[in-house]
Order: structure tokens, then C-alpha cells, then sequence
């Protein structure tokens, strides 16, 4: 098992070189398959490597190979080294599954574009990252695998280039993340100075040895972290590059700005989790930045109309529910969310991007419609996803990782009544915005007529995560329910449990409350868009309301404020500083010695009288001064 | 011996291309290369065979020495450590390159440019070699003077202000440089009773720390112009900005590292407590290069200018980590000495090829390129890529390990100085878009790389990506000669 693990990231990174180098070259058949291909292969070790780890799990819980020396400095040893255990597998496999999905969906999508081989040139580089930086042993590679999928991320935003703002949504989101990122080096900076090392696991056990609990220094480590962490899972105040990201094309926002990489803050939060531990500052912090993101993202889902921006900003509510329950110590809670997620969010954008394409390109909601009838397999899977994400009770997996959420915001000893609240009117939220969407996508009379139906590679996708979006939550029930926790036995192996507060209410009553309010918010959105449309114009046309959309729909104005602030004095300063002020005062010394020059020069004249005069009073100078002295 | 056949392969190279290119241009390039390569090769085996030696005690690997002027104690000493082994490999590996970069572009006095470009290289590779002090400048002087011609007559537009710009700033920082040595020989002679310039020798020279401050002042200027640092930066844009493409090749990928090497070699070297008592400033100066330069990339209109000012802000890196005097630093040092040699080189000459195609550098003529010429497309985004520093490349590891050294010395420096991390991306991105992404232009169609220039781009961008995921054979060079420089600061 050891020997396959290197396998895993090897093929997407064959498929990238294989694809940029004679991928122009290549039929587009081939450039599928060795696209999707690789992925495939990756996709069934991951698979074996997961089955290896439930059925007979690694005596010391993890699996670690490395592939080659990477560099060494007196003590200070790299190595390209992975090592897996219970947290990268979970991560692998997802990582490698639903990408091997996209990618044959993606076989299709992409099928008439003319850059076919770029396209999966760049996403086969982007799993191949995703996979190290799950996989790395050492926080320099992880950061190897962070910044590779950033550019990734960047070269897939602005996949089509010729367009001006997809380039700039591209560079924002390239520059916003890269704000974290750098942050995060420091973090590593500050970790090395104090502890000698960057290797993952030595840092997870010389923490609690050589930082007291609460201390400034390791507070600092972790904030620094999570601001890495934050420009990555678009986390306020650096979320706003991902509604922008919706740019590139479906493919690429399911699987880049959906399942994975936009989790991977949350996967490196998990993985320093001993080192947040020690900070309850930072704990804190993570649990507040979770909640404000949710309710913000949350406000601003509710009153897009493009369907793609509707989802981005629910993903990054529901990234926002991760981060909650990773700042309330319930880590395992996080990333059983983080594993459903992924399946129902990239279920949602692959059915957006059929529809999108089924419909000439059409993005806005509002002149869809009615397409429950003519396009019924994308209905029925579409109402899975959506269904997971409103967290229906009992029938869906969104509902089996967002009820711990919500129960661990409260009983935790981290949470509290206000974190809870949040979360929940956060649900009320995501249940009325995906009603919204649903009917208004679905039912109604058809705006635009179809172009052409999907073929087969990307309906299989659709519907295997569909089944996914409904099944997949049965590997964890609640507590009180049935007694299967298949995903936090794997995982506990790995991460701590939640501690409890003492003197708990039933944990069945905040279950029931959870779902009653998933109805209420299902409830608003039927009412609001199916029986009563006028309603909602109406309330449109007072000021105070108007006023309010205006600002959940810009992202309550943060693009605005960074404008202002930053983006506007930078350009001004280089914009006055093109000519480089340094090089006025040199050619001010020039000018200056021309005119002296000049000066001189005139002394020069060609004047036999003013030569004898010149002559003259030399002499005398000469003379007063021998004189003189 | 090998030492000087490398110099007098050039020199005599040099000679022979002005004299023989009146029947034939081509053959001038031809023996340009041929010299190059033959002297890359000679040095890929002095790799080969110290390699197993590299950690060995002594500090030299190998040594030639002749006397010159014995009267002033002048001798022709050359001589051979990990640190120049590893400049070496990277000036011939840029020399060749010139060469090809300069295959077509140059039509007229092809000889005399030829003769030019071998007799600068040769300059620096003296300047890498030499321990006396006197054959130091000496070779200083050589490298300049044919890069002034070399700007002065086969630039662009502003060549001739260019140039001169270039060479009074330089000769400027040599001035300088020239009054420290004398200085240094004169005390030394007082203490020993006999001229000398030789490095050993001067090395031992006892200095009150009022005149080592002074004179180290002196190397210290001249180096700082050239590497350069701001506020004596401004003869870089204008020269690289000029200069045909090899000569931009040259003067990013080479020159400037003279800059940088003359202070690890001898402002460090020679002066460890004068040096570590400014210590503090420098880094100060290094962080505003790599602030001010970013800001400066930013602001440009122009593709060489832009990279030029990128030159600035990576060399703000240098001046950080080697007077942040930490091992680590220093490591990184060295690294973005190659690295940055690399992947600006590998800018400059996609910005040569899109001049002969566009006959323009301006960015707002430009866009779109990817379209018409992937090829030169993805290149140009792993080179961008490169110089934000983008694991995987060199430039990474390089900056990686000035930033963690530098922070053991100055924390909010080296915060300072990660947020240039940003600023790189920046220009790096507005850089990339400007030029190949957009909409393409009807005028901008063009064809895309021939298979000469694939050979260029294609050397380079391997050499990065080994760099960035194989290392340590660098490092394993430059170990021994980073640790004889921590005994003497310690």
C-alpha cells in the first residue's frame, strides 16, 4: 500500500506533461482520455488505499513514502514525502473520485472548445497539487501543493482568455488568495524560528512541549495559518474572489471552487488542529470568522440572479459552516460536512453547467424556467443536490453533516447560544435561497428554448452524485438515532473528539428545531416565488428594501471598500512613479553639470581683450596670494 | 591551467570572430557558440570531478597563479570555490544562450558585436575567478567596457544615453571600488612591509573598525550599484531597456550577480564586523528595492522596462538575505543568484523574440499572443510563474530561504519584505495578461516559436523546474564556502 501512494498525484502529473507538451498535437479522443484517464487510475488507488484503510487499518494509522530528498540544510531536512492517514484519505479520495467524475463530464463540456488539451492539461495539474498538498508530510510541500492549485485555479478562472474580465477575475483571485498564502509563509517563518522544523507531525508533537496554552506565540502561528486558510476557502474578508471566479468554465468551478480546493483551508486547519488547540483565541476566532461568513454569504445567495453566483456564495456559506465547526473543536463534524458537500455542491454546478449550456449560455435564473418537464434527469438530480444543501431531514447527507454542525455549535465547550443561532438562521437562509432557486429554474413557463440535451458522459456523473447527495450521509447518524458512525471511527483515529459542555438538553430537541426551521425557510421560498410572486416585487419597490438587496447582492460592498482603500492609492502611486522619482535627481545632476558647462564656456569667447583680461587678473590673484601668505 | 584556457578561449574567440566575420556572419555566431560551449563544457567537468569534494576542507578547489607586476606585489591569481564553480556554470549556460537569442537579431558588425559579447563574458568569468585584487578590478573593467559597446551600438532608440547612463554609474561604483583597494594595499603594506593584492594576504590585514567601515564603504558602493540597490538602480532600466537582447540577457542574468558576488566575496569576507554594524541598513535597502521595484514593474508601459524593474526587486532579496548573515540566508542567496539569472534571462529573451516579431515593446501594442503562438504562451506563464515565485521553480526555494534566514535576524523586516510576495504577483500577472492574454489583435498574428528559440526557452525552463525540485546539488556546492564565511562573522 506504502509503494501505490506516490502513484496517486504521479498520473495526474503525467497526464499534465503528456497534455502540455504534445497536447496540440493529440486527437481529441486521446486528449480525453489521457485527461480523464489519469485521473480514473488515481481515482481506484485511492480507492484501494481507502477500502485497505476501513477494512484493515495501518497499525500506526498512517501509510508515508518518500519519493525523493528534496533539500537539507544542516538539520533542517525536506523531503517530497507523503504520508497519508485517516484525514488525507478521506481528502483522496474525494479529491480523486468526484474529479474522476468531473473529468468525464468535463470529456464532453469541453468537447468543441478549441484549447481541449489545455483545458485538461491544467486540470490534471490541478488535482496532481490538490493530491500534495493533502498528502505532503511537511508544510514546504504542502505549501508546494497550495500554491499549485492556486495557479491552477488562476489558469482555469481565465480559461477563456480572450475575454477582459476573465482575466481579471482570474488576477483577483490569484492576488486575494495570494494575500493568505503569504501570510501563511510568514506563519511557517515563525514556526521554524521557534520549533527547527516543517515536518507536519513533529510540529504537531513539539507544540504542546514548547508553546504554553494561550500563549501569544502559538496564537500568532495559528492566525497566521487561518489567514492562509481563509484566502483559500474565501472566508471574510477574503471571500470576495470567488463569486468573481465563477468566470471559468462549470467543470472548473465544481471541482476547484466547490469540492476541493476551496476546502483546503479547512483540511489545514484540521490538520494543525493541535496546534489551534493550544489557542483558544485562535478556536475562537475560527468558530467567529465561520459564523459571520455563513450569515453573510448566506444574505448575499438569497438575491442573486445568476445561477452560477448563487452557488458560489453558497458554497462559501457552507465552507463558513466548516469553519464554524472546526473553531468549536468539532473536527470531525467539519469534515464529514467538507465530504458531503463535495458531493451535492459539485452535483449543482455540473447541473447548472448543463443547463447553462442547454440554454445558449444563458446564466441568469429569471429567464429560465420550466424546465422540470423538458429536461427531467437534470431536474431530479438537481433536486437531490439542492435538497442536500437545505439539509432535508433524514433524506439527504447535507442533512447528516449540517445537524452536528448546528448541535456542536451549542453543546460544544467552545460554543455557545450565539454560534448556534447564526448557524441556524444561516440554515433558514440556505433553505429559502435554494427554494428560490429550484422553482425558479424549474417550475414556471420556459423563457429561452433549448438547444440541445446533454450526452451520456455528462448525464452519468449527474446521477451517480446524485445518488451520492442522498446516500452518502448514512455513514453517520446522530448519536441519538442509530448507533453508525462509520466516518468519525475512520477519522478519530486522527482527530480529537469533541468535549461536551455538562448538563445538556436533548439533543433530539435542537434536531427538531434545526428542521423546522429547514421547513420555515422552504416554506418563505414557496411562498414568496411559487404562490405570491407579487409579494416580492412589491416590497422591491420601498427604498429601505431596494436598498438592502443592493447591498447583499454587491457582497455587502467589500469589492467596493478594497477599491477605495487599496486598489485605488496603489495605482495612484505607481501611476504618478511610472518615470521613477530617483531619476529626477540624477538628471538634475546632469542638467547641472551642463550648466555649468555652459557657464564656462562663455568664458570661451574667441575675445583677444577679454583673454588679456583674463590673463591679467590671474597673475595679480597669483601675486596677492604669494603676498599674502 | 583549466582556469585560464577559459579566459583565453573567449578572448581569443573574440578576436577571431571580428576577423573572420567579413566573409560571413554566421560563422562569427558560429565561433561565439563553439567558444561558449566548449567552456561550459571544461566547466560541467570541473563540477563532475570536484563534486566528491565539495565538503572537503580547503577553501580553494583549484588555484593557477602567475606573476604579473611583482614589484607591487600584483600576481595573475585565479581561483576556484563552490560559490565561483556555480557562477561559472550559470555564465557560460547564459552565454550560450546569448549567442543563439543573438543569431538573427544581429545583422550588422556581427563580428565586432561577437568580439564584444565574448570579451564581456570573459570579463565576468574573470571576475568570478580572481583573487588578486588588482586582476579583480582589472576583469571589472573588461566586463564594462564591451557592454557599453555593445549598448551604444546596437541598442534601440535611446542606446547612447543608455549607455553612457550605464557607464558612468558603473565607473562611478569602480572609482570607488579602485580607491578601497589602493587603501587597503597601502595599510597592509605598512603592516607588512611589502605591496601585496592578494585576497589571502589582505584578508589579514588589521583595520581600526573607523577605517574598515570606510573602506569597506567603498567595495560596498560598488557593488550596491551594480546588483543595484535603491536609490542607485537608475541606470538598470535604461540599460536593459536598451540593450539588443543578449545584452539584456547578460546584464540581468550576469552583471548584476557580480554585484552580489563581489559582496559575498568580499565586503563579507573582508569586513565582518564593519559589515554586520551596517548590517541593519542594508537589509533596510534591500527591502525598499524589492517594495519600490515592485511598485516601479507595476507602473511600466514598456515589456523590458517592466522586467528590468523586476530585476530591482528580486536583487532586494540579495542584499536582505546576505546581510541577514544566516547560513540559510545565504543558501538563498546563491540560489536566487541562478535562479533569478534563469528566469529573468528567459523574460528578456521572450520580450527579444516578440520585438523581432512586433517591432515594438510597448504592452498597450501587445495581447492576445497566446492565441496566435501557445507555445511562447506557456513558457512566458511558467517564467511569470517563476518570478512570483511559485513552488515547484527555483525562485521559490531561493526566496523560501532568504525570507526564513532573514527572519532569524529582523522580524519586521522580513514581514516588510514577504509582502514584495504580493507585489510580485501583481506585475508578474498584469505583465502576463498585457502581453498574451485578451483579445488577439489582427496585426499581432505572428508565428510562433522557430525551433532555435524553442532550444533557448526550452534550456531554461527545464534548468528552473530542476532547480526548484532538485536543489541540493547547489546547495552541496556552496555549503563549504557559506560555512568558511559563518567562522569568520562568528
Amino acid at each position: 500500500m506504502n509503494n501505490l501512494l506516490a502513484y496517486i498525484p504521479a498520473f495526474p502529473l503525467l497526464g499534465f506533461l503528456v497534455l502540455s507538451i504534445a497536447g496540440r498535437k493529440m486527437s481529441k479522443n486521446l486528449v480525453a482520455l489521457t485527461g480523464a484517464g489519469t485521473i480514473c487510475i488515481s481515482a481506484i488507488i485511492s480507492l484501494v488505499i481507502a477500502a485497505g484503510f476501513i477494512s484493515s487499518p495501518p497499525t500506526e494509522g498512517f501509510i508515508s513514502t518518500s519519493v525523493w530528498h528534496w533539500f537539507t540544510l544542516s538539520d533542517f531536512i525536506v523531503n517530497i514525502g507523503l504520508r497519508a492517514d485517516a484525514l488525507s484519505v478521506v481528502f483522496i479520495f474525494i479529491i480523486t473520485f468526484v474529479g474522476a467524475l468531473i473529468h468525464i463530464y468535463s470529456a464532453e463540456f469541453m468537447r468543441h472548445d478549441e484549447d481541449y488539451a489545455r483545458f485538461f492539461a491544467s486540470m490534471n495539474l490541478f488535482v496532481c497539487s490538490m493530491l500534495l498538498l493533502v498528502l505532503a508530510d511537511n508544510l514546504v510541500l504542502l505549501y508546494l501543493g497550495w500554491e499549485g492549485v492556486g495557479l491552477c485555479s488562476y489558469l482555469l478562472i481565465g480559461f477563456w482568455f480572450k475575454e477582459p474580465t476573465n482575466n481579471h477575475a482570474a488576477n483577483k483571485a490569484f492576488l486575494i488568495t495570494r494575500i493568505g498564502d503569504t501570510a501563511m509563509l510568514i506563519g511557517l517563518f515563525l514556526i521554524f524560528h521557534n520549533l527547527r522544523t516543517l515536518n507536519i507531525q513533529e510540529i504537531l508533537l513539539l507544540a504542546p512541549q514548547n508553546f504554553s496554552t494561550g500563549s501569544s506565540e502559538i496564537t500568532l502561528i495559528a492566525l497566521l495559518l487561518l489567514a492562509g486558510g481563509m484566502g483559500k476557502s474565501a472566508q471574510v474578508p477574503l471571500q470576495t474572489w470567488l463569486p468573481d471566479a465563477m468566470a471559468g468554465p462549470s467543470p472548473v468551478s465544481a471541482l476547484i471552487h466547490a469540492a476541493t480546493m476551496v476546502t483546503a483551508g479547512v483540511y489545514l486547519v484540521a490538520r494543525m488542529n493541535a496546534v489551534f488547540a493550544l489557542s483558544p483565541l485562535a478556536m475562537s476566532i475560527v468558530a467567529v470568522v465561520g459564523a459571520v461568513t455563513l450569515l453573510l454569504a448566506g444574505c448575499s445567495a438569497m438575491v442573486q440572479s445568476d445561477i452560477k453566483r448563487i452557488l458560489a456564495y453558497s458554497t462559501i456559506s457552507q465552507i463558513g459552516y466548516m469553519f464554524l465547526a472546526l473553531g468549536v473543536g468539532a473536527w470531525t463534524a467539519a469534515i464529514f460536512h467538507f465530504f458531503t458537500h463535495a458531493f451535492f455542491k459539485a452535483l449543482l454546478f455540473l447541473a447548472a453547467g448543463v443547463i447553462i449550456e442547454s440554454l445558449h449560455h444563458e446564466h441568469n435564473i429569471f429567464r429560465m424556467g420550466g424546465l422540470k418537464k423538458s429536461m427531467p434527469v437534470v431536474f431530479v438530480t438537481f433536486l437531490a443536490g439542492a435538497a442536500a444543501l437545505a439539509a432535508l431531514p433524514l433524506v439527504t447527507a447535507g442533512f447528516f453533516s449540517k445537524d452536528p454542525i448546528l448541535w456542536y455549535a451549542f453543546s460544544s465547550e467552545k460554543g455557545n447560544a450565539w454560534l448556534w443561532m447564526t448557524a441556524l438562521l444561516g440554515a433558514f437562509l440556505t433553505a429559502f435561497y435554494t427554494t428560490r432557486l429550484m422553482i425558479v429554474v424549474f417550475w414556471g413557463e420556459a423563457k429561452t428554448a433549448i438547444g440541445h440535451h446533454p450526452g451520456k458522459a455528462m448525464i452519468i456523473p449527474l446521477i451517480i452524485l446524485a445518488i451520492l447527495s442522498v446516500t452518502a450521509g448514512f455513514v453517520e447518524w446522530p448519536h441519538n438515532m442509530i448507533h453508525l458512525t462509520l466516518f468519525s471511527d475512520l477519522l478519530h483515529q486522527q482527530l480529537p473528539e469533541v468535549a461536551l459542555k455538562p448538563d445538556l438538553p436533548a439533543e433530539s430537541l435542537f434536531q427538531l428545531i434545526a428542521a423546522l426551521t429547514t421547513f420555515a425557510g422552504i416554506a418563505l421560498g414557496y411562498m414568496l416565488y411559487y404562490r405570491k410572486t407579487y409579494l416580492a416585487t412589491s416590497w422591491l419597490q420601498s427604498p429601505s428594501v431596494a436598498g438592502v438587496h443592493n447591498l447583499f447582492k454587491s457582497g455587502w460592498g467589500f469589492d467596493h471598500f478594497y477599491r477605495a482603500v487599496f486598489v485605488q492609492p496603489f495605482l495612484f502611486i505607481t501611476r504618478i512613479n511610472r518615470t521613477d522619482f530617483f531619476d529626477r535627481i540624477y538628471d538634475g545632476i546632469a542638467s547641472l553639470n551642463i550648466q555649468l558647462n555652459r557657464f564656462l564656456s562663455l568664458s570661451q569667447n574667441g575675445s583677444l581683450r577679454w583673454y588679456v583680461v583674463g590673463v591679467l587678473a590671474g597673475a595679480l590673484f597669483i601675486i596677492t596670494l604669494q603676498l599674502l601668505l | 591551467m583549466i582556469l585560464i584556457w577559459l579566459i583565453i578561449l573567449q578572448l581569443g574567440a573574440g578576436i577571431l570572430s571580428w576577423l573572420l566575420s567579413k566573409r560571413d556572419n554566421r560563422l562569427a555566431a558560429g565561433i561565439a557558440l563553439t567558444a561558449v560551449i566548449a567552456c561550459l563544457l571544461l566547466t560541467i567537468q570541473l563540477f563532475a570531478r570536484f563534486r566528491p569534494s565539495f565538503a572537503g576542507g580547503g577553501q580553494w578547489l583549484m588555484e593557477y597563479r602567475a606573476d604579473w607586476i611583482p614589484a607591487f606585489g600584483i600576481s595573475f591569481h585565479l581561483a576556484l570555490d563552490g560559490l565561483s564553480l556555480a557562477m561559472l556554470l550559470l555564465t557560460f549556460f547564459l552565454g550560450a544562450l546569448a549567442v543563439l537569442c543573438s543569431w538573427k537579431e544581429i545583422r550588422q558588425r556581427a563580428g565586432f558585436f561577437y568580439f564584444n559579447l565574448l570579451w564581456t563574458l570573459a570579463g565576468i568569468t574573470g571576475v568570478f575567478l580572481a583573487i588578486d585584487l588588482f586582476l579583480f578590478y582589472f576583469f571589472w573593467e573588461v566586463m564594462l567596457i564591451p557592454m557599453f559597446f555593445l549598448i551604444y551600438i546596437w541598442g534601440d532608440t535611446r542606446r547612447r544615453y543608455a549607455a553612457i547612463k550605464f557607464f558612468l554609474f558603473t565607473q562611478a561604483g569602480g572609482l570607488l571600488m579602485l580607491l578601497s583597494i589602493l587603501a587597503m594595499v597601502i595599510i597592509h603594506a605598512g603592516q607588512a612591509g611589502r605591496y601585496s593584492f592578494d585576497y589571502a594576504d589582505l584578508l589579514n590585514t588589521t583595520l581600526s573598525p573607523g577605517t574598515a567601515k570606510l573602506i569597506m564603504g567603498g567595495y560596498l558602493l560598488a557593488f550596491a550599484i551594480k546588483l543595484p540597490v535603491v536609490p542607485f538602480h537608475n541606470w538598470l532600466p535604461d540599460a536593459h531597456g536598451e540593450a539588443p537582447t543578449a545584452g539584456s540577457l547578460i546584464l540581468a542574468g550576469l552583471l548584476l550577480k557580480t554585484g552580489a558576488y563581489g559582496i559575498i566575496r568580499f565586503v563579507i569576507t573582508m569586513f565582518p564586523e564593519a559589515a554586520a554594524s551596517v548590517s541593519w541598513w542594508a537589509m533596510l535597502a534591500g527591502v525598499i528595492g524589492i517594495i519600490y521595484g515592485a511598485f516601479l514593474a507595476y507602473g511600466q508601459t514598456d515589456l523590458k522596462r517592466l522586467i528590468a524593474y523586476t530585476s530591482v526587486s528580486h536583487m532586494g532579496f540579495v542584499m536582505l538575505g546576505a546581510f541577514s548573515f544566516s547560513e540559510m540566508a545565504m543558501q538563498g542567496v546563491v540560489m536566487q543568484l541562478l535562479t533569478h539569472g534563469i528566469s529573468t534571462g528567459a523574460l528578456f529573451a521572450i520580450a527579444g523574440m516578440l520585438k523581432e516579431r512586433l517591432h515594438t515593446r510597448e504592452l498597450g501594442r501587445m495581447g492576445g499572443m497566446w492565441t496566435t503562438m501557445p507555445r511562447m504562451g506557456g513558457i512566458a506563464m511558467l517564467f511569470t510563474m517563476a518570478s512570483l515565485g511559485l513552488p515547484m521553480l527555483g525562485n521559490f526555494i531561493a526566496e523560501f530561504f532568504i525570507l526564513m534566514g532573514a527572519f532569524q535576524a529582523s522580524v519586521p523586516l522580513t514581514v516588510i519584505a514577504s509582502t514584495g510576495l504580493v507585489f510580485a504577483a501583481l506585475y508578474s500577472l498584469r505583465m502576463v495578461q498585457k502581453v498574451f492574454l485578451g483579445p488577439p489583435s489582427v496585426e499581432n498574428i505572428t508565428f510562433d516559436l522557430d525551433a532555435r528559440e524553442l532550444v533557448v526557452l526550452g534550456a531554461l525552463s527545464v534548468s528552473i523546474v530542476l532547480l526548484g525540485l532538485f536543489p541540493q546539488p547547489v546547495f552541496d556546492m556552496i555549503t563549504n564556502v557559506i560555512r568558511n564565511l559563518n567562522h569568520t562573522y562568528e
